[in-house]
């Protein structure tokens, strides 16, 4: 049968002698993975051998839109991009919108994988079955923006472009890809192995139809989901501020990242938040492909010497470049966003690494000397010159670019107290030693401590913010809902942000797919992926299991000093109590590793039998 | 029904191109909407829409007689259309489009869809019959 939603082809580029292949999407890997992040998952699990070096040609880069992507129905303008992660060693991926996804299902292909590595710097075209790569030295060096607009001019206006930045092609640790002037695949440094392989570029142009196995139904369908949206409150209210507009609750709930996550509250939020960037830099909203509810904020900084248009600052980086290196004006934060874009450096990870190495230098643990110029919190040079030092990999950016938890074994001193992190991936926007709940999503989120696999922070709220129990068991009912939507290839937003409701997307996919999977067979099939990122870590990083899920010593030793969380912290013993919680719930042993059972249970003896094997 | 549009409200999701191809096409692909999105960004950072507004030209180019006019609205005869595409490069609102498919052309034919469901407003009934959902 043909499975609607799906372009029916994966496109395999080799950058090592310029080749590539196109395969039919197999059924069983749709039936059993879905698609984005599951095509992701499964795909590296089976292809990449654990002795893979992350920045080596045999790592892979697996591209990955899904089945509902570019569909009429509201936001599904996602794409999945994921590799072994530099920044990790392990499983990393990071979840893009615009307009990418949607041009990659339209050219034919249901994934891109980009193998091998290329002698000189490439980049890839794609269009529709004409698959071509070419010589990117123009555009090696130049930034993000540059390379688009000009592979634009280039190529034409309806192809969509991704791109790295100068960080990309200096293998910084967390480099990002842009893509529309300004969505990311910001995290785990997909842009990073980008740069590796010598990519600068990837430009996509289709004009396929995709099939739907219900045409009408589908159509149908999708116009009640619009209606549905354009229904909400928050269609009106949420809209205008994007994730910007989440800033003053998490002030007010001292959850805000401020002074590398020193504290959970800054003073001046009010001149950084949504309001702040709609009335004093806002150029236009702009939204990803079929998104009724842009949280894009095109913006416009005019000041002497720092005049720039940016996508943002999205919530991301007003907490991480803003509350965390205390810039205190929007627009400071803007241009360091632009900046940070313009060099391909994820403004998480970066204003992460960017506060620490402020830190260290306040306490005298990086000397004038070794920066090269004083630094400061609150400084908004302090922050555009380590971004450049970052980028280039020029005097403490070495050290700097390796990432956090690197840059602390280089520095010691006992940073790696302050060292913000989960398994080497820098910690995002949300200051967690008062909300359990959202401390053991960023401990037990895959790819290290993200906070979009289970943002739950509302649920420490509602529910009382001292309370363990049931913790575990709702941030895995979480860690299900959420990475589906990637598994799907659409935005969660319309879901968390202005309550559209699950029902809707239960009801649409057997009208695109024809597959009569219910909403509970969609979770266990993320479910399983989520187990298959598990054993990936298991089988790349040496030595892997529980005591990679801990934070900081910062966050269970350390009371937050200041502001509405202040007095707080969660103990050494309430985090084993919470790991032991979500082990046990999850299927796991006392180690964090799935038991054969449970892998088993959920139809990946494989994985079972692959594990079995590595212990014996 | 009048179409018109109001760029400065647009942010660029392309609903209107989706839905377009969808509903006077029965194909899930924007590239066969009558209407077209394209930004401009870096700078100025704004959209510009391309649609049908009626004008006519197209039918006084055409060589073969192939669009006709009918309650102010113009539509193509594919059968008489021979595909030479002059109307395309006529076009003054660059709203006539081509696809490699499709032997003829495609335009707006005021179906109203996308007044329905540009989550913006940004395509709108000039004369009010149509609003959006």
């Amino acid at each position: 049968m043909t499975i609607g939603g799906y372009a029916g082809k994966i496109l395999r580029v080799n950058l090592t002698d310029g080749s590539w292949s196109t395969e039919k999407t197999s059924e069983e890997l749709i039936r059993r993975f879905l698609g984005g992040r599951g095509f992701c998952a499964k795909m590296l699990y089976d292809e990449l051998e654990p002795d893979v070096d992350p920045l080596g040609p045999e790592n892979k880069v697996v591209i990955a839109p899904g089945p509902m992507t570019g569909l009429f129905l509201p936001s599904s303008g996602k794409v999945h991009m994921a590799s072994k992660s530099p920044a990790t060693g392990g499983y990393g991926d990071s979840n893009m919108g615009g307009h990418f996804g949607a041009e990659i299902k339209y050219a034919g292909y249901d994934a891109v994988v980009i193998e091998g590595a290329a002698k000189r710097p490439c980049y890839l075209v794609v269009e529709d079955d004409r698959v071509e790569l070419r010589d990117a030295s123009t555009w090696w060096g130049k930034g993000s923006f540059e390379t688009e607009k000009e592979l634009k001019q280039r190529l034409g206006e309806e192809f969509q472009i991704a791109t790295i930045g100068p960080a990309g092609e200096n293998v910084v640790r967390y480099a990002c890809i842009t893509h529309d002037f300004g969505r990311q695949a910001g995290r785990t440094g997909v842009g990073c192995v980008w740069g590796a392989k010598k990519l600068k570029a990837i430009a996509v142009r289709g004009t396929r139809s995709v099939p739907l196995a219900d045409v009408r139904g589908a159509l149908r369908k999708g116009r009640q989901m619009f209606e549905a949206c354009f229904s909400k409150p928050g269609f009106k209210e949420w809209t205008p501020y994007g994730t910007a507009g989440v800033t003053d609750w998490i002030n007010e709930i001292g959850a805000f990242p401020t002074k590398n996550f020193w504290t959970g509250y800054f003073e001046h939020y009010k001149n950084i938040n949504g309001q702040a960037l709609r009335e004093r830099i806002l150029v236009t909203d702009k939204g990803c492909f079929a998104c009724p509810t842009p949280c894009g904020k095109y913006s416009r900084v005019r000041e002497a010497q720092r005049c720039c248009y940016v996508e943002g600052p999205e919530y991301e980086t007003i907490a991480m470049v803003g509350g965390n290196c205390l810039l205190d004006r929007i627009e400071d934060i803007a241009y360091a966003n632009y900046l940070m874009d313009d060099l391909g450096i994820d403004t998480i990870s970066g204003g992460n690494v960017i506060a620490f190495a402020l830190e260290c230098f306040e306490k005298g643990l990086i000397t004038e000397e070794e920066a090269g110029r004083k630094l400061a919190f609150g400084d908004l040079d302090s922050v555009l010159y380590l971004a450049r030092k970052i980028a280039y990999r020029e005097g403490i950016g070495r050290i700097l670019a390796d990432g956090v938890k690197a840059a602390a074994e280089r520095i010691g001193g006992g940073s790696e107290r302050f060292a913000i992190h989960v398994k080497g991936l820098e910690w995002s926007g949300y200051e967690s030693r008062y909300a359990p709940a959202m401390m053991l999503a960023y401990m037990t989120a895959d790819i290290g401590a993200h906070h979009n696999r289970a943002w739950a922070i509302t649920h420490d709220v509602a529910v009382g913010r001292d309370a363990i129990e049931g913790k575990a068991a709702k941030v895995i009912e979480l860690q299900h809902i959420r990475p589906l939507f990637d598994t799907l290839g659409l935005c969660r937003l319309p879901w968390v942000e202005i309550g559209f409701e699950l029902e809707h997307y239960a009801e649409m996919f057997p009208l695109v797919t024809g597959l009569d999977y219910t909403w509970e067979d969609l979770l266990l099939i993320s479910e399983r992926i989520w187990n298959v990122v598990r054993c990936f870590n298991v089988r790349h990083i040496p030595g892997f299991g529980r005591s990679w899920d801990y934070p900081p010593a910062r966050f269970y030793e350390e009371p937050v000093p200041t502001g509405p969380a202040k007095g707080k912290l969660i103990s050494r013993e309430t985090l084993d109590r919470l790991l032991d919680d979500y082990y046990a719930l999850r299927g796991w042993d006392k180690n964090g590793i799935p038991t054969p059972d449970k892998l088993r249970q959920l139809g990946l003896e494989e994985l079972a039998a692959d594990l079995q094997r590595r212990k014996a | 029904m009048r179409l018109g549009v109001k760029e400065e409200l647009c942010s660029g999701c392309r609903v209107c191109e989706v839905l377009c191809a969808l509903v006077n096409r029965g194909e899930c692909n924007p590239k066969l909407g009558a209407v077209r999105v394209k930004g401009l960004f870096p700078e100025p950072g704004r959209y510009q829409i391309a649609l049908c507004d009626q004008c006519g030209e197209c039918a006084r180019v055409c060589p073969v007689e192939a669009i006709t006019e009918r309650n102010g609205v113009y539509r193509i005869d594919e059968e008489l259309c021979t595909g030479c595409m002059e109307c395309v490069e006529a076009c003054p609102r660059d709203a006539m489009f081509a696809h490699p498919a499709r032997k003829a052309p495609f335009k707006c034919i005021v179906c109203g869809q996308c007044v329905a469901y540009c989550p913006r407003e940004a395509i709108y009934d000039v004369e009010g019959e149509v609003v959006r959902k």
